[in-house]
């Protein structure tokens, strides 16, 4: 929240806020007051961290012990929303699922930023032929689909936190290479940066410390952006067969599970479905409203796509697959 | 010139196409074990001796450099050779081949549909900004972008194929044989596929049309006094179109994820459910051989996509 306020302000001035705290905060409830879409995927999005993080400790039963005696229950008093076909609470293991998705997708997008900016940080400072191998490499990346990239990578080394997080990262790399690239072009000839260089500052502090803010806005964008895809990609390979296995508790594998039981106890499908959906709902609506708030011109390049694509159609094979 | 134009861009393909199947060969390296031992079919920690290993090795072409194997399986591949399927003892192309006809159906049929759906939708909440009815559509948009694709087809099954028992939950039939019985197979699938990719072909046609009709031309067709209705849906609809076909072959990576979880939910036959199986079973062989059939289709659709965009429009030709 706190870079989407430095960079509101960017976008007019490239000066920092005065009293960063104050008006961060005011932003950030002006913001979600303005926005219907900002407000629902707040509320969701606060609702969501805060049962992934307080996890098993608000819940009333285990989320692995089985209890024979309630086994296959719909949704009653003692159990909200049902209870599997060995007894389990389902209320309970949508909980715990929540922290396993949240541990998944903070990791896969801040693998796919660390290894995406640098790379295009690199190409857009270096240019010629680092630059277009960098761009070639990006483009190919592009072209898998994400998901089936994402499912042989998997497959390949076995599902383990870290290898999800690379697998779901990989896709997501070139947008940030591509984001930090055409990001840094476009600052690279302001003043601003001219005045850092006339000052003698090193070419890597101008690149974090004054190019980086501002550039920040559609980096933020993109985080809230990715982050509800990962959420989606971990679910879809967990449903699949090719997520974390026990103990982990995967929403997708919940529905895997649930699918044989769909006439008898169509609550165990239904209920992770519901809270998957809210929740990468809750990102979609954020960075729809993130979007607009920090640069309405960024919502008009992103929608004339045909028409910018006609002057610049050199790029196009660039959004392959975007 | 425009003959130029597409031997241009096939040319500019070449590099990326380079760099995917490169992509492909390297991780297929991190398949766990020795390939030498699975060819000998060597069970874990068995003798074997070395004059016999490294004849196999040779055989397998393993001995030489990296670069050396990598442009000695591209050159197998360009000529349709993706080696032999482990499981069916068959060349990987001809098991792939032979499923991509259901595939066709289900993402050609969910592609029509989906812009029959979309192109008037995003239209009409175009032009109807801010009412109801933009609303309704702007509703289904989100939902569409967020609602998981495999949750809902299981909830496409359970209320269609469990509660109301209209269509069959699972599986296919050819159409040459039981044409009804293919479309009830069909109509599940295609509705899932078509629902999704139409929420994004809405988003964009309705953002685009709305950019289109604040542009120039729309002002100088009224002035004219073109009635309101020929202004919009046929200036402004056939300018915004281009844009919608862009949206789409964009979609296509996107699309073959989608197919592929749409088949395994529903137990289709086609090349996404062959994928899965091929994971299940381990036949990397035919994975590698899907992969790369699926990254070609997007980059063949994308060329596809430039060249129509290019015979449409004659100003991106005389760049």
């Amino acid at each position: 929240m706190e870079m989407e306020a430095r960079a509101t302000d960017d976008c007019s001035v490239s000066e920092r806020p005065p009293s960063p705290s104050l008006s961060v905060t005011r932003t950030v409830i002006a913001f979600v007051r303005s926005d219907r879409r900002a407000m629902v995927g707040s509320i969701l999005f606060l609702l969501y961290i805060a049962i992934a993080l307080l996890g098993p400790s608000i819940t009333l039963y285990d989320s692995d012990s089985p209890n024979l005696a309630v086994r296959m229950q719909g949704p009653s008093w003692a159990h909200w929303l049902g209870t599997d076909r060995i007894g389990r609470d389902v209320l309970t293991r949508i909980i715990a699922g929540a922290q396993v998705s949240l541990q998944i997708a903070v990791g896969a997008v801040v693998v796919a930023l660390i290894l995406g900016a640098p790379l295009g940080a690199l190409g857009s400072y270096l240019g010629g032929a680092v630059d277009s191998l960098v761009q070639r490499v990006m483009d190919a990346i592009m072209a898998f689909p994400s998901l089936v990239l994402a499912l042989a990578l998997v497959a390949l080394a076995g599902p383990s936190v870290i290898m999800l997080w690379f697998a779901i990262a990989f896709s997501s790399i070139p947008r940030y290479a591509r984001l930090v690239r055409s990001g840094v072009l476009a600052q690279k000839e302001r003043e601003y940066v001219y005045a850092a260089q006339a000052m003698g500052q090193s070419p890597m502090r101008i690149l974090l410390r004054q190019i980086l803010p501002n550039i920040m806005a559609p980096i933020a964008v993109q985080l809230t952006l990715d982050f509800a895809r990962a959420i989606g990609v971990e679910a879809a390979l967990s449903y699949l067969g090719l997520g974390m296995s026990a103990p982990y508790i995967s929403w997708g594998t919940m529905i895997r599970d649930a699918q044989d039981f769909l006439e008898v106890a169509p609550w165990l499908a239904i209920f992770p479905g519901l809270a998957l959906a809210g929740v990468i709902m809750a990102f979609t609506l954020l960075a729809d409203a993130l979007r607009d708030r920090m640069d309405p011109r960024l919502r008009r390049s992103l929608s004339t796509l045909g028409q910018s694509s006609a002057i610049s159609h050199a790029d196009h094979p660039r959004v392959l697959g975007s | 010139m425009l003959l130029q134009y597409i031997a241009m861009r096939v040319v500019q393909l070449i590099p990326m196409a380079l760099v995917v199947t490169m992509v492909v060969f390297f991780v297929m390296m991190i398949v766990p074990g020795d390939p030498v031992m699975v060819m000998l079919g060597a069970v874990e920690g068995a003798q074997i001796s070395e004059e016999v290993y490294n004849a196999m090795r040779a055989r397998l072409g393993l001995d030489q450099p990296l670069i050396v194997q990598y442009v000695n399986w591209l050159w197998n591949v360009l000529q349709g050779d993706f080696g032999t399927s482990l499981t069916y003892r068959t060349p990987a192309l001809e098991v792939i081949l032979h499923r991509l006809v259901p595939t066709m159906y289900l993402m050609v049929g969910g592609l029509i549909i989906a812009v029959i759906i979309a192109v008037p939708a995003g239209v009409l909440s175009a032009i109807h900004n801010n009412t109801k009815w933009d609303h309704l559509a702007t509703g289904f948009v989100i939902l569409g972008i967020t609602v998981p694709t495999f949750w809902l087809a299981l909830v496409a099954i359970l209320i269609f194929a469990v509660y109301l028992g209209w269509f069959p939950s699972i599986g296919y039939t050819p159409p040459q044989k039981d044409f009804v019985g293919f479309l009830s197979h069909l109509t599940l699938p295609m509705t899932v596929v078509a629902l999704n990719i139409a929420a994004t072909v809405l988003r964009f046609q309705r953002q685009d049309f709305l950019e289109q009709m604040h542009q120039d031309y729309v002002r100088t067709a009224r002035a004219k006094g073109l009635s309101e209705r020929s202004v919009m849906w046929k200036h402004v609809l056939r300018n915004s179109l281009i844009t919608t076909l862009t949206v789409v072959g964009l979609q296509m990576a996107y699309v073959s994820g989608l197919i592929t979880i749409v088949e395994t939910v529903f137990n289709y036959p086609g090349i996404g459910y062959l994928l899965l199986n091929s994971i299940h079973t381990r036949d990397f062989v035919v994975v590698q051989g899907v992969v790369l059939f699926m990254v070609f289709l997007v980059i063949v659709v994308n060329l596809l996509v430039d060249i129509l965009y290019a015979a449409v429009d004659p100003r991106i030709r005389y760049r």
